[in-house]
């Protein structure tokens, strides 16, 4: 389970959360939608401990991230997989080893990886593209190629900032379907979008964001700003 | 763990390899900065060289009076090693003096016949002292001059030739001095070259840190490949650099070549640790920041 307890963030002149209170239960499917700057990335990265927040906690099963040392990042960051609107994936790398370096980073044996990597890549559509470069990739792709990244550890959560930001609707719904799918299967999903069309097809808690602030929170909500 | 190191520098490896042109720039800075130091590691044995030559030249001698006998003479001479800062004292006798002096002027018969006339041999017997230091020669004197010994000297040249030594004692400071202080500029500039060259390497990779870390990745599993990155980058150059036809062109005039050949292995591993040490330790500093957070 998820808690944002009082969390408010503080830059300098701006302030991106404020007094945010916020549960996501472990296995759930949370859109979370708002304009830009209406402190949904802000929200997600304080879960990733890229940013601190200057108030408040964030627990993940009890646990206090926002106070964790800069050594256990890198294995809470393992339970914790994200996927962006720019995929973030390396660029020197090719698909295959874009995603077995999430196992490699792990301390996977090289036969688990060369076993579970190709099993992966065929679950996201991938499975003629092992070889290529990111740059060589579509868009769709590409995205597929970072969601089987952050699948392959089989992280209890995943981030989805803008994920389809960057795609064509056909590949926005491959992406939303794969998400849903992983949920399924026992991930908990947080989806940050302002994608009206898939937050209303989803038909999953939706929690609404305006300048900082948590103004609705719906269990089969929709998209309503 | 040894997986890890495996795959830490089979990454690197592997990056070094698909930043084909990154590397091959950075390496091409590294072997100029490396044909630097061995420039320089050159000129500084040329210099120490040219030095020690000259400080071998310059010596005093002490000429003694008739009376001083061979028991008295080689007293002093033990003395003299003993203070430590002599480097080395050659006693010549009368005899030796007289040698010496008619093989040095054996196409002057009109001398020779007069010394000949002689009953006696008229040289003095004398000692060469050279100092360690040439700028110890003043302390030596003086410690003749005050010593036991002082009444058999007859004559020491140090005065004669003070002038000169003087001049020269400087002249080999001054030598040394410029000589560090070029190795010591030149040597950094070079360093700070490679560093930036590094720094800049690591720089473009700055997005693939960050989004490593977001996958979970540890310090030193971002770090490493870099370092082993350096580490190609180091070893190559200085292989390339010792391969350069720029040291072989350079050397067979001199005969430090013959110097350098022996010491192949001494100055490949001096220049190979040079070139090893500058690309990791720049990497290291390097990636530094952007490991933070």
């Amino acid at each position: 389970m998820i808690v944002f307890e009082n969390i408010s963030k503080i830059y300098p002149n701006i302030v991106a959360l404020e007094k945010v209170n916020l549960k996501i239960n472990s296995r759930e499917f949370v859109t979370i939608v708002g304009q830009s700057g209406a402190g949904k990335s802000t929200l997600l990265k304080l879960l990733t401990v890229e940013e601190l927040p200057t108030e408040g906690r964030v627990l993940l099963d009890d646990v206090e991230i926002n106070s964790l040392k800069s050594r256990d990042l890198p294995s809470l960051r393992r339970k914790i997989s994200s996927i962006f609107q720019d995929f973030k994936l390396l660029s020197n790398k090719t698909t295959f080893e874009n995603v077995a370096f999430a196992l490699e980073v792990a301390g996977k044996s090289r036969e688990e990886i060369s076993e579970t990597v190709p099993q992966v890549l065929e679950l996201v559509g991938l499975k003629n593209h092992f070889n290529v470069f990111p740059h060589q990739l579509s868009g769709g792709e590409r995205q597929r190629a970072s969601i089987a990244r952050a699948l392959v550890l089989r992280p209890d959560i995943i981030i989805a900032d803008e994920p389809t930001g960057n795609l064509d609707p056909l590949n926005t719904w491959d992406v939303i379907r794969l998400l849903v799918k992983i949920n399924e299967l026992g991930t908990t999903v947080i989806l940050a979008t302002h994608n009206r069309e898939i937050v209303n097809t989803l038909n999953k808690r939706v929690i609404s964001m305006d300048k900082g602030r948590i103004v609705r929170d719906e269990e089969n909500g929709r998209y309503i700003l | 763990m040894l997986a890890s190191i495996q795959r830490i520098f089979r990454n690197g490896a592997i990056n070094f390899y698909r930043n084909g042109w990154l590397s091959t720039a950075t390496i091409s800075i590294m072997v100029l900065t490396l044909l630097v130091i061995s420039s320089l590691m050159i000129l500084s044995i040329t210099t120490r060289v040219a030095v020690e030559t000259l400080q071998n030249k310059i010596d005093i001698t002490v000429y003694f009076s008739k009376d001083a006998t061979e028991d008295k003479i080689s007293e002093v001479t033990s003395e003299l090693n003993n203070l430590g800062i002599v480097k080395n004292v050659e006693y010549i006798s009368k005899e030796d003096a007289l040698s010496k002096f008619k093989e040095r002027h054996k196409d002057n018969s009109l001398l020779l016949q007069s010394l000949s006339e002689l009953d006696d041999n008229p040289l003095p017997s004398s000692v060469n002292i050279k100092a360690k230091d040439p700028s110890n020669f003043a302390n030596i004197v003086s410690f003749l001059e005050s010593g036991s010994a002082k009444d058999m000297i007859d004559k020491i040249n140090y005065y004669e030739n003070q002038t000169m030594i003087n001049r020269l004692t400087r002249f080999i400071s001054t030598t040394r001095q410029l000589g560090l202080a070029l190795i010591i500029v030149f040597s950094t500039v070079a360093f700070l070259v490679s560093f930036n060259t590094v720094r800049v390497a690591i720089y473009t990779a700055r997005e693939e840190i960050s989004i490593m870390k977001l996958v979970g990745a540890s310090n030193w599993f971002i770090r490493g490949p870099f370092l082993a990155e350096g580490f190609l980058y180091g070893l190559i150059a200085s292989i390339v650099s010792f391969a350069s036809p720029y040291i072989n062109a350079f050397l067979p005039k001199a005969d430090i070549y013959n110097y350098f050949k022996e010491n192949f292995f001494q100055f490949f591993g001096i220049i190979s640790a040079i070139g090893v040490g500058i690309g990791v330790i720049s990497s290291l500093i390097a990636i530094r920041k952007h490991l933070k957070n």
